[in-house]
């Protein structure tokens, strides 16, 4: 009875595991192939993919676009997702719960609504006051720092909820005051949610399709956009190659990141 | 010296008031304790000597400085809070030397204070570690060096010992009071445990609902409590209900019994202490024994009477005694001296404790 309790439980969570993985190892898989259009079994492997990404130009300034506002955006997003989430959790005011609803509020919309909506929320602040928001670096970074804050604001409030208000009092007491003490104490004891909504944030930004497609400017393309601009013209697999390159590079990020803050104990 | 000074004290949340007409003046090396059942109020009359709970009114004064309308990092209180408060990031030096660091203490002074005090705590190897690395009641002695080290002009512990097992209570009970005194520390401590408090303090504070209920050294308050509620929190004690006849005589039930004092027709309380009944052949009141309960030390009898139900307690008679025979079922006389029996006003607050 035991032992086939334990086969279940153990068979479970390993098809739980190899839901998650297998189109990650079928995309790293897939990018080997050497052949263009896909079919199983592969008739040999190749590097000639990735060859062929690093020679589109398009995918490596996608990637630097990607890359600073992505970074941007997480900034912003973690520096007001953390002062919200400090408030959200320590202070009293009045709509608390409302406030709450509002910042997690873009996790639950879908980025096509978003971004169609930011578009002709945009579009009218143009038309009002002629000051062109849609199409330009800071309309964009503005959207993106919209997907940051509910990811912060959970990580951090998270983090914060476990922690008791006690150590920041005892700092009080030996004189500290409240902005040392915001500095000294409370945030070193929530680094971990801090650096958690940092990453997730970060990911969030970089990986976003929907609001970008609808806001973006010629010339300033993301690497979604332009993975999805080649895959109108042709099906290789040099896609799986960019992706397989994505994939290495946010999983390093992560066990990096784990290296020096215990990232897992924030989400778990 | 007058080193803290709590003038009407008051505290209300909303409708309720959880603190009330709090007095108090503590002289420089004084140990107070606030004594009383959890919700009696004193954690928030600790809280508003911290500034963490701002006074509806009343005044709080520390060392001749009207502090009621400061912050708490402009207070010199130095706080041992229930759960130590450490923080978890800093070694055990640098929790210490946090409040050396915030007084703008030059380095080098810093590092000898802070050797200073892991020493005063018996510390002194553990200082480059973690909090987490540390037993509770290492925890509590990084806590009690790291308020210390500061020279507060007032001590605060806030149920300090609630969180170590009882043998080491008694031990840091005992080197805390030691330190204290050593060092002459105006302090002021919250407990709800009646027996920290009674060996600790040099006066006790008895609260309850928000009100002081008595004020007065460990011997006064145990030896002469203010009401029904001191006499029952502060040890044990047998209640019984009646009126006064005359001077000196009190009448339970059918038996007058001896007492201190009272105008006769006053209904009231009778409260002796379990100590102070004897036990034995001869004595005013006869009984019954219910139960007897030996304790090593002493022993303790449980004795129906007419005037009521009583508890004896005294020390294990010699083994030659009569008394050491006494079983359940066996008649019995009890007797006290006057001063013995208090009379106090009847409530039913003694219920309670």
């Amino acid at each position: 009875m035991g032992v086939w309790r334990a086969i279940l439980w153990r068979g479970g969570v390993g098809a739980v595991f190899a839901v998650v993985l297998l189109p990650l190892v079928a995309v790293v898989w897939l990018s080997f192939f050497n052949q263009e259009i896909i079919a199983f079994p592969p008739e040999g492997y190749t590097w000639r993919w990735y060859a062929n990404a690093w020679s589109q130009r398009q995918f490596a300034s996608g990637f630097l676009n990607s890359l600073e506002i992505a970074l941007i955006a997480a900034s912003i997003g973690v520096t007001v997702g953390t002062a919200a989430a400090y408030a959200l959790v320590r202070a009293r005011f009045p709509g608390k719960t409302a406030i709450a609803g509002l910042l997690l509020g873009p996790l639950a919309i879908p980025g096509v609504v978003l971004g169609t909506g930011l578009y002709v929320f945009f579009v009218q602040i143009d038309n009002a006051i002629d000051f062109q928001i849609v199409a330009t670096l800071p309309g964009l970074i503005a959207a993106h720092v919209l997907l940051t804050i509910p990811w912060t604001v959970r990580l951090v409030a998270a983090s914060l909820q476990g922690l008791h208000p006690a150590a920041e009092e005892a700092a009080a007491n030996l004189g500290a005051r409240p902005w040392t003490v915001f500095r000294r104490v409370t945030l070193p004891m929530m680094r971990a949610g801090v650096v958690a909504g940092a990453l997730f944030s970060f990911i969030q930004s970089f990986e976003n399709l929907e609001l970008t497609l609808l806001l973006t400017g010629p010339g300033r393309s993301t690497l979604p956009v332009e993975m999805l601009n080649y895959l109108e013209f042709r099906v290789d697999p040099t896609l799986a190659a960019v992706a397989t390159v994505q994939i290495v590079l946010i999983g390093a990020l992560m066990l990096i990141t784990d290296r020096f803050v215990n990232i897992s104990r924030v989400v778990a | 010296m007058t080193s803290l000074s709590l003038d009407g004290l008051r505290r209300e949340y909303g409708a309720t008031v959880a603190v009330d007409r709090v007095d108090l003046e503590m002289q420089q090396g004084e140990l107070v304790a606030l004594l009383g059942p959890s919700g009696c109020g004193k954690t928030t009359t600790l809280r508003m000597v911290a500034g963490f709970v701002a006074p509806t009114s009343g005044r709080v004064v520390i060392g001749g400085r009207d502090v009621t309308a400061a912050p708490p990092y402009a207070r010199d209180t130095g706080m041992v809070f229930q759960g130590y408060a450490l923080f978890p990031h800093m070694s055990v030096a640098e929790n210490v030397g946090f409040g050396l660091e915030m007084r703008r203490v030059p380095r080098a002074e810093r590092g000898a204070r802070i050797a200073e005090a892991l020493r005063l705590v018996r510390l002194e190897g553990l200082a480059e570690r973690r909090p987490a690395q540390l037993s509770g009641g290492q925890q509590q002695r990084v806590a009690l060096a790291r308020a210390l080290v500061v020279n507060p002009a007032v001590f605060l512990l806030d149920e300090p010992l609630s969180n170590l097992d009882a043998r080491l209570r008694a031990e840091v009970r005992v080197e805390i009071r030691a330190l204290q005194q050593r060092l002459g520390l105006t302090t002021l401590f919250v407990t709800h445990d009646q027996e920290e408090a009674l060996t600790m303090a040099d006066r006790l504070v008895v609260m309850q609902g928000g009100r002081v209920r008595q004020t007065g050294t460990p011997e006064e308050v145990y030896e002469r409590p203010a009401d029904l509620f001191v006499a029952g929190f502060i040890g044990s004690c047998n209640i019984l209900r009646g009126v006064v006849e005359a001077p000196g005589a009190f009448r339970a039930g059918a038996m007058a019994l001896p007492c201190a004092g009272g105008a006769p027709g006053e209904r009231a309380a009778l409260v002796v202490r379990p100590e102070r009944i004897a036990i034995g052949p001869e004595g005013r009141l006869p009984g019954r024994i219910d139960l007897v309960t030996y304790l090593g030390g002493t022993t303790e009898w449980h004795v129906t009477t007419d005037a009521g139900a009583l508890r004896v307690s005294q020390k294990t008679p010699d083994a030659a005694d009569p008394r050491r025979l006494l079983r359940r079922g066996d008649g019995v006389m009890l007797d006290w001296r006057p001063e013995a029996g208090r009379l106090l006003s009847d409530s039913n607050e003694g219920e309670q404790a």
